[in-house]
C-alpha cells in the first residue's frame, strides 16, 4: 500500500449525501479476478454526461473528492475503494462514511476524513476554484485562504496510512494469541466446530 | 456482580483474542462465509505472499451472486456452460481456489446450493452466539438468529483466510424496539422498511442494531432473518435478535449444527446470552408495530419509505436541505411526481427473491395472494428466485412452483438474480419493478432500472394488478 501523508490539489466538489457504492462502481465491473483498472467504471452513471465533474477538465485526475453524509453506503464491495483509487482520488473529505466502506479505504490507502457539514461547505466553495490541503501527520484541511479545520482519525489507522502497512503482517505477530484463544475455545465451547 | 451487558457486548467479550491500548481488539472469526465476486482477489493475495487458510473448517463456500437462474443442467444432466464469460471466469477461479485451500465447497449444481445467506442458517453453519462474517454487506442477516455478523471488504476476507481473526473497533449499541401487534397483510420486510424509514439510512452507522419487542419476538426466524438483513440499510453494519426457543427449533437437527450432549451444551449457552436487565444502549428507538402499514420505497434510498396508502412526497416537505436536493434527484431519476398515489404507480416487472426475501416462508406468503389469479397484462417480467435449492425443492413439494407458473410468474434457479443486476436478470432502463429485495439504489436491478421495495406479498398484489397495490384489499 503507498503511504499517504500530505495531499494538495484539486478537490471534486461533489456534495452529494448517501451515495451509495453501487454508484460508485456498478455491479457489472465487479465480474473481474483483478483490482486494476476499476476507474473506468467509476462513477459510471454519472460520467454518462459528457459535462460531468469527474471527467472535466478543471477536475480530471483530481486527488480530493468531497461528499456529503453516509458516503459509501450500501455494497461492502471494496471495488469502490479500488475504483476511487484507480481515478487517482487518495482523500475523500465528508462529514460522516458507511462503517464498511471507510475501512476499505483506509486499506487501500485513501484517507476518508470526517469534517462537520459546516466545514464541508466551506471547502465546496474553494473547491468550485482553488486547491485543498490535507495533512494527515497533523489531522488538517486547509486552503489558502486561512481556513484550518481539524480532523480526528483512530490512531491505528493512521499509522497503517503513513506507514504504508499490510495489515495481515501486523496481525501475524498475534499468532501465538490467536492459538491460545483457539484452544480454549476447543476447551470451553467445543460445540463451536461445524458438526459435520 | 458483573456488570449487566447487551447481547452484543456478551457475543464481542467472548471474541476477544487480544485488546489493544487504542481500544481496538483481535476479534475471533467462527464462521466465514465466501462468494465467488469478493474472493478472487483475496485468494490472488494470498497466493502472492505464500500464505495459507489458517481454519479451513470454519469456512464456506458458495457460488451466488453471478450463477445464471435458468436451467444449469441440461436434459442428459451435463452442465451447461456460463454464457458470460467474466461471470464464468469468477466461478471457475471460486471451483478451483476452494477445494486448493481445503474449503467447504457448495458447487452451483448442488442440491443445497443458494445465496449464502439463505444457506449459512439452512445448513447450521450459522449459529446463535458466532461470529460470522462474509464479503457482502448483507452478512447482518444471520443476526436474525443472534449471531454478530457482518459485512466485510476483500481485503479483510483476505486477513480473515489467513489469521481467522479481525482488528476491530467495538461499535456502539442502538436497540430498536417493536411493541405490539402488527395489522393484517403486514409482514417482517414492512417492519423494516418501516424502521428503515424511522431511523434513515446512516441511522445506524457506527451501532449494532438489537430489535428487541414483542413483535420481533412473535417472528418466524425466517422473518427474523428478514429484519436483521437490512439492518445495513440503516447504516448499521451488524443486526441482532436475541436467540430464543424459535431459533433453537429452527438450528436443531441442521447438518452442521450441533449433536447429542453438544446440542444441549450449546442451548445453554445461547440462552445466557440474552441482554441482561439493566443493560444500557447507547440508542433506543421505539416503534409502535400497529402504525405499520404494508410500507413501500418511493426514491433511491431505502429510507424513501411511505406507507402503500400514502402519497410520493415533495421535496419541499423535508426539514434538511440536502435531503431535498436527493428528493428532487431521486424523484427525477424514479420518474415520480409529487403527490401522486403510491397505488396509482403502475409496475413492469416483479422480483420475489434475493437474501431479504427468499425463505420458504416469503414464498408461501407470494403465493398466498396469487393463487388462482393471473398476472396483469402490463407486467412483462415476473419472476420467482427461491433462496437456495432446498427452499426450491421444498416449495415445489407444496405445489408453490405451479401457482406461480399458472399466474405467469417465471420458476427459476436459487441465486442473487436480479438484487443486483450482476447475471442476466435486469430491469431493463426506464421501467418500474417491485421487488423483493433490499436496495432501490439508482441502477442497482440495472442502468436505468426503478426499484420500488416491498415484501413478497405485496410484490404478489403488484403482479395481480400491474400497479403498487394495498395487498389488504386483495385478502379474504
Amino acid at each position: 500500500m503507498t503511504p499517504l501523508d500530505k495531499v494538495e490539489g484539486r478537490a471534486i466538489p461533489f456534495g452529494l449525501k448517501n451515495v451509495d457504492t453501487d454508484v460508485i462502481i456498478p455491479a457489472h465491473w465487479l465480474k473481474t479476478t483483478t483490482r486494476e483498472g476499476m476507474g473506468r467504471g467509476a462513477f459510471e452513471a454519472i460520467r454518462a454526461d459528457p459535462d460531468n465533474l469527474f471527467d472535466s477538465a478543471e477536475y480530471k485526475g483530481a486527488p480530493i473528492l468531497i461528499a456529503g453524509d453516509n458516503f459509501g453506503c450500501g455494497s461492502s464491495r471494496e471495488h469502490a475503494a479500488w475504483a476511487l483509487g484507480d481515478l487517482g482520488i487518495r482523500v475523500v473529505i465528508a462529514p460522516s462514511y458507511s462503517d464498511i466502506f471507510s475501512g476499505n479505504a483506509v486499506k487501500n490507502g485513501i484517507l476518508p476524513v470526517v469534517l462537520p457539514q459546516a466545514a464541508i461547505d466551506r471547502l465546496m466553495e474553494v473547491a468550485a476554484t482553488d486547491p485543498v490541503f490535507v495533512d494527515l501527520e497533523h489531522q488538517t484541511v486547509t486552503t489558502q485562504f486561512q481556513d484550518r479545520f481539524t480532523f480526528e482519525i483512530d490512531p491505528f489507522r493512521k499509522m497503517c496510512l503513513l506507514e504504508g502497512l499490510d495489515e495481515i503482517s501486523l496481525t501475524e505477530k498475534s499468532d501465538a494469541a490467536i492459538g491460545a484463544y483457539e484452544r480454549q475455545l476447543d476447551a470451553d465451547r467445543p460445540w463451536m466446530r461445524p458438526a459435520a | 456482580m458483573t456488570r449487566p451487558r447487551t447481547l452484543y457486548e456478551k457475543i464481542w467479550d467472548a471474541h476477544v483474542v487480544e485488546q489493544r491500548p487504542d481500544g481496538t481488539a483481535l476479534i475471533f472469526i467462527d464462521r466465514h462465509l465466501v462468494h465467488e465476486v469478493t474472493s478472487p482477489q483475496a485468494f490472488a493475495g494470498l497466493r502472492a505472499s505464500g500464505r495459507t487458510v489458517r481454519r479451513p473448517d470454519l469456512t464456506l463456500a458458495v457460488p451466488d451472486h453471478n450463477v445464471p437462474t435458468t436451467a444449469r443442467l441440461d436434459a442428459a444432466g451435463n452442465r451447461l456452460p456460463i454464457a458470460d464469460a467474466e461471470s464464468a471466469a469468477q466461478l471457475a477461479a471460486l471451483e478451483k481456489n476452494a477445494p486448493e485451500y481445503g474449503i467447504r465447497y457448495i458447487d452451483a449444481v448442488a442440491p443445497e446450493q443458494g445465496i449464502v445467506h439463505v444457506v449459512g442458517p439452512e445448513q447450521g453453519f450459522s449459529l446463535p452466539g458466532t461470529t460470522i462474517v462474509c464479503g457482502d454487506s448483507h452478512t447482518a442477516c444471520h443476526g436474525g438468529i443472534g449471531a454478530l455478523a457482518f459485512g466485510i471488504g476483500t481485503s479483510e476476507v483476505e486477513h480473515v483466510l489467513a489469521t481467522q481473526t479481525l482488528l476491530l473497533q467495538p461499535a456502539k449499541t442502538m436497540e430498536v424496539r417493536v411493541e405490539g401487534e402488527v395489522g393484517p397483510g403486514v409482514s417482517a420486510k414492512d417492519i423494516i422498511l418501516h424502521i428503515t424509514g424511522v431511523i434513515g439510512a446512516a441511522g445506524g452507522t457506527g451501532h449494532v442494531i438489537e430489535y428487541t419487542g414483542s413483535a420481533i419476538r412473535a417472528l418466524s426466524v425466517e422473518g427474523r432473518l428478514t429484519v436483521s438483513n437490512m439492518a445495513i440499510e440503516g447504516g448499521a453494519r451488524a443486526g441482532l435478535i436475541a436467540p430464543d426457543e424459535v431459533t433453537f427449533d429452527y438450528i436443531k437437527g441442521r447438518p452442521y449444527a450441533p449433536k447429542g450432549a453438544d446440542w444441549d451444551a450449546a442451548v445453554a449457552y445461547w440462552k445466557s446470552l440474552a441482554t441482561d436487565p439493566g443493560a444500557t444502549y447507547d440508542k433506543i428507538v421505539l416503534i409502535d408495530a400497529a402504525a405499520i402499514a404494508p410500507s413501500v420505497t418511493w426514491g433511491t434510498s431505502p429510507e424513501d419509505v411511505v406507507p402503500i396508502t400514502g402519497v410520493v412526497p415533495a421535496p419541499g416537505s423535508f426539514a434538511d436541505p440536502s435531503k431535498q436536493t436527493a428528493a428532487a434527484k431521486s424523484l427525477a431519476y424514479m420518474g415520480l411526481e409529487p403527490g401522486t398515489r403510491m397505488q396509482d404507480v403502475p409496475i413492469e416487472n416483479i422480483f420475489i427473491g434475493s437474501c431479504t426475501n427468499s425463505r420458504i416462508e416469503d414464498l408461501r406468503a407470494a403465493a398466498a395472494v396469487i393463487k388462482g389469479r393471473h398476472k396483469a397484462d402490463n407486467v412483462k417480467w415476473a419472476i420467482v428466485v427461491p433462496g437456495s435449492g432446498l427452499v426450491k425443492a421444498q416449495a415445489e413439494a407444496e405445489g408453490l412452483d405451479r401457482i406461480f407458473t399458472d399466474a405467469g410468474l417465471e420458476w427459476r434457479e436459487p441465486g442473487c438474480s436480479a438484487c443486483l443486476a450482476m447475471n442476466p436478470d435486469k430491469v431493463p432502463a426506464g421501467e418500474r419493478c417491485a421487488s423483493t429485495s433490499n436496495r432501490n439504489f439508482v441502477g442497482r436491478q440495472g442502468p436505468g432500472s426503478r426499484t420500488h421495495l416491498v415484501s413478497p406479498a405485496m410484490a404478489a398484489a403488484a403482479a395481480v394488478t400491474g400497479k403498487l397495490t394495498d395487498v389488504r384489499e386483495l385478502m379474504a
